[in-house]
Formats: structure tokens, C-alpha cells, sequence
């Protein structure tokens, strides 16, 4: 079957079987490889993606669901050379550690912080409750997230 | 990569009737329960999915002369946004809360855990303590099932092979309170060790007795089951702290769960007393 959708701004035409995982389109059929697989099943959140603008596991999400949607992947969020202000906020406060996670991180994060998302610490810990860290470094990944949401506050409503 | 399967997606509810009537499929919502079935890991694929993701006729969130009307495909996260949610049923915005995280309350529908009829689907006992009405559709025409008839065994649903779930209704009681609790190893991602709702009427300002009581548990046996003998402690009583030991000490005495890879019978029967104890002592305020 044919599915067409955007991926970080770009129409994308598939050829490949209805049941196939976003994950393993991205990945495999696409070569947008920023997107990880973790567990399968999802517990971890490390493949999570916004589909239409909603963070979604894309272990769980069958392509033929995501016909004539908007796909946002780790890499639709910054360049190398020019990293968004939430990546440069998980460099800055160590929130990336062994890097498995991160993407998915990035993506719950980001999800939290378009939906006009808090600094307040229990907010952001609900935010990212579907992504687990195995380094078990939270506490540098909450403070990211709290920075992030904090320049965005200043830049939006500069006091 | 898991198993893939041949996937029909039809665009309306008629188009998805005609499929069914003709073969066996299996139908797919958010895909939270059914992509981690078809890893290949978990028993047979099924041979045919019906993606029914597209049919608007099985989405919205909307109050009618006497019930809260949940379309089928309505995710944890719209039941959690939704004005009508907090205003008529606000332990159904708790109990949403509890499902996952973002990324499983994004997808995960209310109509899919009723049907993967997992004997842990959190909202289940919620659906059996308000007497809500599951309504099954197919090319036949539409019925209504009720809750305590809808999971009639282990992994069971009443649906029939051509049938599709298409909305279900919550009555709206007058003076009826609902309380849920859910205990898991931790407050997101966890299934359940025990789930229950509790619902009950009862004059808010006189103070009146219970009445109509309803306590739905979910995780302690083969179903989600009503406790019929602590309802009868619980009915014509007061929130008050003998009904809550009387209640409580049924309650451990009524379950038989069992022990499997996510608790213990013991834990089960110990911990669902004591979260209705402590729910009762919290109603009474003492």
C-alpha cells in the first residue's frame, strides 16, 4: 500500500504494508535513524515522535494510521550545527548522558513545552513519565526541560 | 521486524460493516495493546486487521437526556481535556490519568480497553460500577450490552465475530458519587496490581445513608468483577469507621485473586481493603 504524510516539513511518499510500525518506516524505509527503538511495547517512550503535533510511542503506531499526518522526529527539532534552544538546554545542563533516551526525551519535552508546558518540576515530571532513562539521570533532564521552558516564557513574554 | 499483517482501513462505519460481515478481522484503535500482540512474541498474529481509526462515526464526547456518551475511539487524553468529562464524570478524568503516559493517553482509546478485555484495563471497573451500556454495532443492526455482561470470561468479550463496539453510555444518576483507585509499582506506565471504582447515592447535604452502591475491582480475578458481598455491607450504611473495618474485612474475605508476575494474592486481598478502608474513611472525613 502507498501512504503519503509529512516528515519534519518534507511530503513523504511510502510504498510499504499497512501494519508496518512508524518506528521501522522512519528508521528502515526512511533512514531517519535520531528515532530509537527500545523495548517494543511501549514502556520506554525512546521511539516517541509527534504525530500532529501529540507525542505517540511509534513502536505502536501502525503506518496506515499515520496517512495524511504531520510526523516530527528528533531530527525535525535542530540542525548539527544549530541545535534548538531545548537540545542546547540538555547540553548545558548535562541532561544527555549515554544518549539512548534522548530523543524520545527531546520529543516528550518538546510536546510539553508547544502545549505551552510549565518549569514547575511535577508538571514536567508527568511530561516525560512515558520516557525512562536507564542512566537514571532525571534530575539533569527535569533541569532542561525547566530552562528550555523558561526561555521560552522570556522570549514569548519578555518582562 | 514483527509480523505484518494485511490492514483494511475503511473510511466509514458502513464500508467497515460490509468488511466484517464478509471475514474474520481483528480490529485496531490506537494500537497500544494489538502492535505489542503482533510482535510475533505473543501467540499467532491475527490474519487480518481492521483499522478502524478513520471513523468519525466512532469518536466525540458528548451528554445526552441521561448519559454520558463516550465514542468508541475516545483517547484517555480527550476524555482528560474534555469540559463535559469534569463536569458529569470526573473519577473517568482520574482514572484516564492513571493510563500510561502521554504517549499511551494520546492513543490508548476507551473502547479499546473494553474490548482487549484484559482482566487489568483500568477503566473496566469504572464502566461496571456505573451500570454503563456497551453498544455493539454490526451490518445486523446495534444493541446495548450491559458492563457486567460485556466481559463474560478471561479475555472475553459479548461482541460477535462481525460486531464492532461503537459507543458506550454512562447513565447519569442523580446524587450518585464515584470514587476510582488504582494501585500499581509506580503512578505511570504501570498495570494495575488492584483497580477499583466505587459508586454509590446518597443526599449530599441531609447526609443520608448509601444507597445503589456499586464496587467494581479490576486485577483480582479472571474479569473485572462487582464485590457483591461488600456492597451489601456497604448499602443503607454511613462512610462511618465500623462500615469501613465491616466493609474492608468482607472485601479480603470475598476476592480470590491469584499470584502472577505482577503481585501476589496476599498483596491483592491485603492492599484492596485497605484502599477501600481508606476511601470510605476519606468520604466520611474522619
Amino acid at each position: 500500500m502507498s501512504y503519503r504524510f509529512v516528515v519534519n516539513g518534507d511530503q513523504v511518499d511510502v510504498e510499504v504494508p499497512g501494519m508496518r510500525r512508524l518506528l521501522d518506516v522512519l528508521r528502515e524505509d526512511l533512514g531517519l535513524t535520531g528515532t530509537k527503538e527500545g523495548c517494543g511495547e511501549g514502556e520506554c517512550g525512546a521511539c516517541s515522535v509527534l504525530l500532529d503535533g501529540a507525542v505517540v510511542d511509534s513502536c505502536l503506531v501502525p503506518i496506515c494510521q499515520v496517512d495524511g499526518t504531520n510526523v516530527r522526529t528528533v531530527e525535525g527539532l535542530g540542525a548539527r550545527a544549530q541545535l534548538n534552544d531545548l537540545q542546547a538546554a540538555f547540553l548545558q545542563t548535562g541532561g544527555a548522558q549515554c544518549g539512548i533516551c534522548t530523543p524520545g526525551m527531546l520529543m516528550a519535552a518538546e510536546a510539553h513545552l508547544a502545549a505551552g508546558g510549565s518549569s514547575n518540576d511535577e508538571a514536567i515530571r508527568e511530561a516525560i513519565a512515558g520516557n525512562l532513562c536507564r542512566c537514571t539521570g532525571y534530575t539533569k533532564i527535569v533541569e532542561a526541560i525547566a530552562l528550555a521552558a523558561e526561555q521560552r516564557r522570556a522570549a514569548h513574554d519578555p518582562a | 521486524m514483527p509480523v505484518e499483517p494485511p490492514v483494511a482501513s475503511p473510511r466509514s462505519l458502513a464500508e467497515a460493516y460490509r468488511l466484517l460481515a464478509a471475514d474474520a478481522y481483528r480490529p485496531v484503535a490506537g494500537g497500544t495493546d494489538l502492535l505489542v500482540q503482533i510482535t510475533g512474541e505473543l501467540g499467532e498474529p491475527p490474519e487480518r486487521v481492521l483499522d478502524i481509526w478513520h471513523l468519525d462515526e466512532l469518536r466525540g464526547i458528548g451528554v445526552d437526556a441521561d448519559a454520558l456518551v463516550l465514542g468508541a475511539l475516545t483517547t484517555y487524553t480527550e476524555m482528560r481535556r474534555s469540559p463535559l468529562v469534569a463536569e458529569f464524570l470526573p473519577a473517568l478524568d482520574e482514572a484516564a490519568a492513571t493510563i500510561g503516559a502521554a504517549q499511551i493517553q494520546n492513543r490508548g482509546t476507551v473502547g479499546g480497553n473494553a474490548v482487549n478485555a484484559s482482566p487489568a484495563g483500568d477503566m473496566l471497573p469504572l464502566l461496571l460500577a456505573c451500570d454503563a451500556q456497551l453498544v455493539v454495532g454490526s451490518a445486523r443492526g446495534e444493541r446495548s450490552v450491559a458492563a457486567g455482561e460485556f466481559w463474560p470470561a478471561y479475555r472475553r468479550t459479548a461482541l460477535a465475530a462481525d460486531e464492532l463496539l461503537l459507543r458506550i453510555r454512562i447513565p447519569l444518576i442523580s446524587e450518585r458519587q464515584v470514587r476510582f483507585r488504582k494501585i500499581g509499582t509506580r503512578r505511570a506506565q504501570a498495570i494495575s496490581k488492584v483497580v477499583m471504582a466505587l459508586a454509590w447515592r446518597a443526599d449530599q447535604a441531609s447526609g443520608s445513608p448509601w444507597r445503589d452502591v456499586r464496587l467494581a475491582l479490576g486485577s483480582v480475578a479472571a474479569t473485572p468483577i462487582r464485590a457483591p458481598g461488600t456492597e451489601a455491607v456497604l448499602e443503607g450504611a454511613f462512610p462511618d469507621e465500623p462500615t469501613a473495618d465491616r466493609a474492608a474485612s468482607m472485601l479480603a474475605s470475598e476476592l480470590h485473586p491469584i499470584d502472577d508476575v505482577r503481585s501476589t494474592a496476599d498483596y491483592r486481598r491485603t492492599v484492596a481493603a485497605r484502599a477501600l478502608h481508606r476511601l470510605i474513611r476519606e468520604v466520611g472525613g474522619w
